[in-house]
């Protein structure tokens, strides 16, 4: 391939250059490598900007809440004091895509940034099942300015303490937000505006029926009758208590549904970290290593970007004092390229382990796993012998019940399978999240609500949940109780009693 | 092809708003540490924010979560020596041991509290929450420097900036309904007198249809020729400048300069009038600040000999006073200055003064100020003067007069404060 000059050699950008190298960036990703995307928006910030931006996790527009506050706060002290420097981009699952650029970044950083976000979190936000079926990136943003206002209204409407509380305690019990498994029917923001007006009013009505105080005089007495309410166990809390609290005002059902809103939208983010933070980080390597092959970048320019790229991708090792988990960057990074490898140069064990794609189409088989896993299943499915003994993996088993802590599998024939179970498994929310479920309403007596908490592996609730269970009876109006539950027998009892 | 969009033009400090907020919700904790930092701060040094920290505890927002026990599972990586089956004795903590743990720090920051920094601005705010100036009454139309802008109806007359788009169409309408309104209806009538014509026509009928549609083209062409808006059709927004109250005060500070007061005495003075002034240039725009210090006479000096040239004499307090009352007579005519006086001694005078003293206070002094507050500073019983002035406190003037002891430095926020606590006197 003929050699061709380099786009810029400074490491000064300026927005013409930033222009220029997108084009190349857009070309190659788009051409060569098929990433598919929404239309970028490319914003340039200044480093308060990105504090901002950091503290209302990312978001472009955001009601008011102390907690971002807190959030923003925190940041700027440990950034000011040098404690941390701030992430070189943030992107938004939006149609445009939305992504933040720091002015204080080199030309270099720059396209690593591009690179990165506009089209590998782009085509990842785009492509992938999780996001295609629980978020509508055309919509969110709409949505988002009609929650603000919304909320906005509420304050002047009802008081900022009264809005404040109830926003904490819907944050409280955010993670229970969420259907896991019913699929939703995205709407626009127009929609719901309207809807919003009818759903006030319906699910007040509806509501006095539940809640009827007066006695049912036709039925006979001695008809002893169970009623069951909910009829099933309810894994959605929020949404529990929007469609069922007995004294809520409408606003404040208005306001649980908009925190459940973003809890949804935030929950393929969640479960996608590595495999998101690892197509993203494969394709920045690959597309700038494509355009040094072709002669667009210098020497200077891929030293720079290879350091910044080492740091991105390095995994300390579990005793080692910067240590803290297992860097979402490193492991993602280091399966997409490793399929990439099994794909091109399978080894003898690659054919033993991964018969179906040893061989195959790579960039295909890449698209693919990107399209149809979450951290979980991506694991399970393609976390090679090659991978693990590269980051020398190792699974512990720590049960309360024995006095050490037992080393279950490593890096060998026998440990591989164990070890790529645990550890998909670490990345499985529903293990990691207990298991807490709305499990019956006394709708005959004093109206108590109990939940009930599945207990998976003997573990028990942490210290918070007493507090929660405050927030919740917040949100219900009346007495919450809480009975952990393992083994089919009851072994702890939380009450706001 | 990507939009790229420079933001770095925008409005700085779009989270001012949640940052509010959260000072907001641990106001209780900002002011706690506020009145801390001000009983430890020197007065030079009270004008800049300050650190604030609050224990973790109290910050931390409460998610359903799993504690410690039960049986886990996991993986970590860098295996160096572990092979399958081998047993790890548990750490003593379960937290894995950090460093730095335990010692929980009761000052500075702990690694358990949540620190940030207020400004300037936020300390001062906390500082002065809840304290009110007693008698902030006088807002005279001084030196009528200070306008607003206020909006007065509109105006046939102004720069096309201010041109009142909904007011100049609706006049232009309204212009054009009535300039044409004849025309229109003449028009309307020829018309109908046109369609009337039926065919077959005969000749009059013929010479008058061509009669009737020049007649209707004239007066279209008349009608058109009325123009969509005109000169006198424009309206402007008009806008009139009104004078607007300047707010002003003037500051006294007294102070008994003679042998009996040391250094420290002084000190705390100093720290009480710093307070005040600064209290007052929250509710004021313009102070004016006048020094007299005094032994057994009284002069009028500068803020740098005030508090630090060496006096020494007997104490005369009230050549204070009367120092006091002609300067405001003099300079400060109290119906348009809202007038602030503060003194401070050791509690000494002459044998004798007194009377005169509490003479002056109350028939000229007090008349025209909106408050006057005395502090004794030092670790004595309270000494002569104290107790006159008590009396005067129970007097006619006990809302603009306030005596408080103070001991030492630490004393002096918390004394502050009550005297000018809101709602009280």
């Amino acid at each position: 391939m003929s050699k061709r000059e380099p786009i810029s050699t400074g490491p000064d950008w300026t927005f013409e250059l930033l222009e220029k190298y997108d084009k190349e960036i857009a070309r190659i990703a788009k051409e060569k490598f098929k990433l598919d995307t929404y239309p970028n928006q490319i914003e340039v910030i200044r480093s308060d900007q990105m504090m901002d931006a950091y503290a209302s996790v990312g978001m472009p527009v955001s009601y008011h809440h102390w907690t971002y506050g807190k959030k923003y706060v925190s940041t700027e002290q440990n950034y000011s004091r040098g404690r941390m420097g701030l992430a070189y981009e943030i992107v938004i699952n939006s149609d445009p895509c939305i992504a933040y650029l720091m002015e204080e970044n080199t030309m270099t950083m720059q396209a690593l940034v591009i690179a990165h976000a506009c089209y590998g979190h782009n085509s990842f936000f785009k492509g992938n099942y999780l996001f295609r079926t629980w978020t509508d990136a055309e919509a969110i943003i709409d949505y988002l300015v009609f929650a603000k206002k919304y909320i906005a209204d509420c304050e002047e409407r009802y008081g900022l303490d009264a809005v404040e509380s109830t926003l904490d305690s819907c944050h409280a019990l955010m993670n229970y937000g969420v259907d896991r498994y019913k699929r939703p029917v995205p709407i626009s923001a127009e929609e719901e505006k309207i809807r919003q007006k009818e759903r006030e009013h319906y699910v007040q009505t509806h509501l006095n029926d539940l809640w009827r105080t007066l006695p049912e005089t036709a039925k006979p007495v001695d008809e002893p009758e169970r009623i069951t309410f909910p009829e099933d166990p309810q894994e959605n809390i929020l949404y529990f208590l929007e469609k069922n609290s007995p004294n809520m005002a409408p606003w404040q059902r208005e306001v649980v549904r908009i925190v459940r809103k973003m809890a949804q939208y935030f929950y393929p983010q969640r479960q996608t970290q590595v495999m998101n933070e690892g197509w993203a980080t494969f394709w920045h390597y690959t597309i700038l290593n494509e355009m040094y092959d072709e002669g667009l970048v210098t020497d200077a320019f891929m030293m720079e970007f290879l350091t910044s790229h080492t740091n991105v991708v390095m995994q300390p090792e579990f005793d080692s004092p910067y240590y803290s988990g297992i860097n979402p960057y490193a492991l993602g990074f280091a399966m997409m390229t490793d399929i990439r490898r099994i794909c091109e140069d399978p080894t003898e064990e690659d054919l033993r382990w991964f018969p179906n794609i040893a061989g195959s189409d790579w960039l295909e088989t890449l698209h693919y796993a990107m399209k149809n896993y979450r951290d979980e299943s991506f694991i399970e499915q393609y976390l090679s012998p090659t991978v693990i003994r590269k980051f020398r993996f190792f699974a512990l088993e720590d049960d309360e019940q024995n006095a050490t802590i037992d080393v279950m599998a490593i890096h060998d024939d026998d440990g591989y399978k164990r070890v790529r179970q645990v550890l998909a498994q670490q990345y499985n929310l529903s293990s990691n999240e207990p298991d807490i479920q709305v499990y019956n309403v006394n709708i005959r007596g004093d109206r108590s609500l109990t939940l009930r908490h599945y207990q998976h592996n003997k573990r028990p609730l942490n210290d918070d949940t007493a507090e929660v269970l405050k927030h919740m009876r917040r949100l219900w109006g009346y007495d919450v109780r809480l009975e952990s539950v393992g083994d089919n027998e009851q072994t702890e009892m939380f009450d706001t009693v | 092809m990507p939009y790229i969009i420079d933001r770095r033009l925008n409005s700085k400090n779009k989270n001012t708003v949640n940052r509010q907020r959260f000072l907001r919700r641990y106001r209780k904790q900002i002011k706690k540490a506020v009145s801390e930092a001000i009983g430890k701060r020197s007065i030079t040094d009270m004008d800049r924010g300050e650190n604030v920290s609050i224990p973790r505890d109290d910050v931390t927002e409460p998610v359903f979560g799993h504690g410690a026990g039960g049986a886990k599972k996991f993986v970590l990586t860098g295996n160096k020596e572990f092979v399958t089956g081998d047993r790890i004795q548990r750490p003593p903590s379960q937290q894995g041991g950090g460093a730095g743990e335990g010692e929980a720090s009761d000052s500075g920051e702990g690694d358990d509290d949540f620190a940030f920094q207020i400004s300037q601005e936020e300390f001062l705010e906390f500082m002065f929450e809840d304290l009110a100036l007693p008698n902030m009454v006088k807002r005279q139309l001084a030196d009528s420097s200070e306008f607003k802008t206020v909006r007065a109806g509109f105006s046939e007359a102004g720069s096309p900036s201010q041109l009142n788009v909904v007011r100049s169409l609706r006049s232009a309408y309204a212009r054009k309904i009535a300039l044409g309104g004849k025309s229109r209806r003449k028009r309307r009538e020829l018309r109908m007198e046109l369609e009337a014509l039926v065919e077959p026509l005969s000749d009059t009928e013929v010479l008058r249809k061509k009669e009737l549609l020049e007649e209707i083209e004239v007066l279209s062409r008349k009608l058109a020729a009325i123009p969509y808006i005109d000169e006198f059709d424009l309206k402007y927004n008009l806008t009139v400048k009104l004078p607007q109250p300047a707010p002003k005060a003037v500051m006294f500070c007294l102070m008994d300069v003679s042998g009996s007061m040391t250094e420290e005495i002084k000190d705390t003075a100093k720290r009480f009038y710093f307070l005040l002034y600064l209290f007052l240039k929250r509710n004021y725009e313009k102070i004016e600040l006048v020094f007299i210090r005094h032994h057994n006479t009284a002069s009028e000096v500068n803020e740098h000999d005030f508090f630090y040239s060496r006096e020494t004499g007997g104490t005369v307090v009230s050549s204070a006073l009367t120092l006091m009352d002609e300067i405001i007579q003099e300079r400060y005519s109290p119906s348009q200055w809202n007038i602030y006086g503060a003194q401070a001694s050791d509690g000494d005078n002459w044998q004798g003064d007194t009377e005169k003293c509490v003479d002056i206070l109350t028939n000229k002094i007090l008349p025209c100020v909106q408050h006057f507050s005395y502090i004794e500073i030092g670790k004595r019983p309270p000494q002569e003067l104290w107790y006159s002035y008590k009396d005067i406190q129970t007097g006619v003037f006990n809302d603009r007069f306030d005596l408080k002891a103070v001991q030492d430095n630490a004393h002096i926020y918390p004394v502050f404060r009550q005297l000018f606590e809101r709602g009280v006197a």
